[in-house]
């Protein structure tokens, strides 16, 4: 059984049920015989990958959603053998580079370069060029990025890129500059309503609008999470009202205690207590990156007003200092430990700056 | 994937390709993105690189050119002239055999430079046709007797191999020149730099980019609004290849396609009246430019007030722009020009907000979060304010 997420994805522009006007203006862009490189960014959940997939529909038709996985070995220049993963049509590819770490570079230059030296086989297809779609492009190293610089302007007869990411920091500026930039907003409270709604009624469940309020405050307007709540729920109880429980994920249920654990103690010993929560959500691989900013958030509310600022600069330092450094358990365990000395002398009524 | 890499099938597609040649050439330009449709083909098309040109046009006339360095920010026009260049030394004849181009999507460790430099160096010189003919081809091409190798985005090779560099430039100099091409000067090494003339590409001036756009849109058939040139321009920051892709994407939003693709001769006037306008709005839109409501709504939750609203005030503004998918570095810069020229900020506590901006605009370059940037970076410059 697939989630309710991939169930009832829309599958053509004209199903997707928010942002009209970014709807409108990849029509137009995939009507156009020019389609230009894109770089398509915003946060997850929004529906980023959704609407590519549906822009990929407007270019080909529905042949585009025939997907085949391939799995293909790269070879570095120091001669390591890589193993990658392909998924593809007759008239796209989609890669995630970052699934090689470091080695990112072979495969653009080997891959890409591969594709853009084809010539479409079919003639009669709707568009000369293929698509290559890139996820996580955040995460190209820079290599990979030079090495795409000149494959987007040369062979922008044959191949056309669309960049997908968070963000667009870590996209040096000669690749935005190729690159048409659009912009995908997480859906408001309100879009996620509609969609809850939606989807709902296809299931055939007996609506609340209360709890679809409920779980679109909850979400953060990220779609995915709140379809899963939206999932749990009606999975864990026979009959739903407004008032039905939402069930949080459980690493943030995990997370809700560590905060409180925190702000109950703040000594040697629970700092060791911690230590040992913040492995196993470690161990769990949920992101360090994750973990400082739910904490952080989760610790907002339990502490003095005048503190919070405090918790936010510590948050961003240690955060940034976990994508520098090399150990995360580090960094986690210093921002704890900061926090915990920042309530202590607050208490204590001693404006420690340090 | 069994026939995207099937080279049966391409060959074929290949032949019946080159038997409806006639029509497909045709089709091509319009196929292309217009920053391609629209590079200079030669020198004289080079906009706002006046100094440069006209160097280069000198050199040209001499017919012997030194080893060069191009530098400038992206989109500024250095792989066009270089193109150009080579072009108009050597015609389409030639150009094949006597440009060799190196960019970063080409594997350049040490030893494949120099192997690909060797092969290439030392072919023998090809020539213009013999004949009559050739005499036409001498005087439209001066053909000068040596090779040109462009390493493009010359910034992304190591040092290692730019130091290897420097022994085969000297080897084969009597029959090559090198172009190195780049954004950063910096990161090309000395020994190679003081080897080269340097030719510095600026980023495109309001005048020159704007009369580019001007003529690209008039070429086009695009009616555009008053001040969205302007907008271009300025959202592009002398960017000129992101502006090109701005106005053409701004056109695909006003002007229906179909039309488009019909070519002027069969649109009637009814339609052509019936094309919007491209807007400063719709460039702004495009350029994932912040409205100045939203960062003015930031900039208020920002003032001063009592320590305990002030928290939550900001956090909401934050969390909702970090939703919107607006781009952190953007912000940055905008709220940097806002809070700059604001008078009611004393210069004193511009100077300790400058250093904010300095420390966050590092963090997200590294990768940090944006949304704890963003509120750490509105918290501390709230403070300041304070
Ligand atoms: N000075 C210029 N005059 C005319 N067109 C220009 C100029 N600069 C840039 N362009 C336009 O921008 C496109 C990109 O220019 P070009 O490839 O020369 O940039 P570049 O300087 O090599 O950039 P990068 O550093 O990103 O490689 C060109 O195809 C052309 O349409
Ligand atoms: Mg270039």
């Amino acid at each position: 059984m697939s989630l309710l997420v991939d169930k009832h994805r829309p599958k053509d522009l004209t199903q997707l049920t928010y942002h009209y006007d970014l709807t409108k203006r990849l029509e137009a862009l995939a009507q156009s015989p020019d389609f230009p490189h894109l770089l398509i960014y915003g946060p997850s959940g929004a529906g980023k990958k959704t609407r590519i997939n549906c822009t990929l529909r407007a270019l080909y038709g529905p042949s585009v959603s025939k997907i085949r996985i391939d799995s293909r070995q790269f070879v570095t220049s120091s001669n390591r053998k890589l193993d990658f993963t392909i998924a593809s049509s007759n008239q796209h590819l989609e890669i995630t580079p970052a699934d090689v770490g470091p080695h990112d570079r072979v495969i653009v230059q080997d891959l890409l370069k591969e594709v853009a030296q084809t010539q479409s086989v079919d003639l009669s297809a709707r568009h000369r060029f293929k698509v290559v779609v890139v996820n996580e492009a955040e995460y190209l190293s820079r290599e990979a990025q030079a090495a795409l610089r000149r494959t987007m302007e040369k062979y922008s007869g044959n191949v056309r890129m669309i960049l997908v990411a968070n963000s667009t920091a870590n996209i040096i500026a000669p690749i935005r500059s190729r690159c048409l930039l659009v912009r995908v907003a997480a859906p408001t409270g309100e879009d996620v309503v509609g969609v809850l709604k939606e989807v709902g009624r296809k299931e055939g469940w007996k609506e609340s609008g209360g709890l679809n309020e409920r779980i679109a405050g909850e979400c953060g307007r990220n779609l995915r999470r709140a379809l899963l709540m939206f999932e749990a729920v009606y999975a864990q109880n026979e009959t739903v009202t407004d008032t039905t429980p939402i069930p949080p994920p459980d690493w943030e249920a995990f997370i809700e205690q560590i905060a409180a654990d925190i702000v109950a103690e703040r000594s040697p010993q629970q700092i060791m207590v911690v230590r040992g929560k913040l492995y196993d959500l470690l161990v769990h691989c949920i992101p360090a990156t994750q973990v400082i900013k739910s904490l952080a958030f989760r610790l907002i509310p339990k502490v003095a007003p005048e503190l919070r600022p405090e918790v936010i600069k510590w948050a961003a330092f240690y955060e940034h200092r976990v994508k520098m450094g090399s150990k995360q358990i580090f960094h986690l365990e210093a921002f704890v430990t900061k926090v915990m000395r920042l309530i202590e002398s607050h208490m204590m009524g001693i404006d420690i700056d340090f | 994937m069994a026939n995207f890499f099937d080279l049966k099938a391409r060959k074929a597609a290949a032949s019946a390709g080159a038997s409806s040649k006639g029509t497909q050439k045709a089709d091509r330009s319009s196929l292309q993105p217009w920053v391609e449709k629209y590079r200079p083909k030669s020198l004289s098309e080079v906009t706002a690189q006046d100094h440069t040109i006209s160097v280069l046009q000198r050199t040209m006339q001499a017919s012997n050119l030194p080893h060069m360095l191009f530098y400038g920010p992206p989109g500024t026009g250095k792989t066009s002239t270089i193109l150009a260049l080579a072009k108009q030394l050597y015609g389409p004849e030639l150009f094949r055999s006597r440009v060799l181009e190196l960019n970063a999507s080409d594997e350049r460790g040490i030893a494949i430079v120099r192997e690909k430099v060797k092969d290439f160096a030392r072919q023998q010189l090809s020539n213009p046709p013999s004949g009559p003919a050739g005499v036409e081809y001498r005087k439209r091409y001066p053909c000068p007797p040596f090779k040109i190798i462009v390493l493009d985005e010359a910034d992304s090779m190591t040092q290692d191999a730019q130091s290897a560099l420097r022994r085969t430039m000297e080897t084969y100099s009597k029959i090559t020149r090198f172009c190195l091409v780049c954004n950063y000067v910096t990161r090309i090494i000395d020994p190679l730099a003081s080897r080269c003339s340097k030719f510095r590409f600026k980023s495109l001036d309001h005048k020159n980019a704007s009369q580019r756009l001007k003529d690209i849109a008039g070429t086009e058939g695009i009616r555009v609004g008053d001040g969205a040139v302007d907008a271009l321009v300025k959202c592009s920051e002398g960017d000129l290849r992101r502006a090109i892709t701005y106005l053409q994407s701004a056109a695909r939003l006003v002007v229906p396609t179909k039309q488009a693709a019909k070519g002027e001769d069969e649109m009637d006037i009814d339609d052509a009246e019936g094309s919007q306008l491209v807007t400063v709005t719709i460039v702004e839109e495009i350029a994932g430019i912040i409205p100045g409501q939203t960062i003015e709504s930031l900039l208020n939750a920002m003032r001063p007030m009592p320590k305990k609203q002030a928290y939550d005030s900001i956090a909401t503004v934050v969390q909702d722009l970090i939703s919107d998918g607006w781009s952190a570095s953007q912000l940055l810069n905008q709220m940097y020009e806002k809070v700059l020229f604001d008078e009611r900020i004393a210069d004193i506590q511009k100077q300790t907000i400058a250093i904010v901006f300095s420390e966050t605009d590092k963090r997200l370059v590294d990768g940090a979060d944006e949304h704890l940037e963003v509120l750490d970076l509105a918290l501390k410059v709230s403070e300041c304010m304070a």
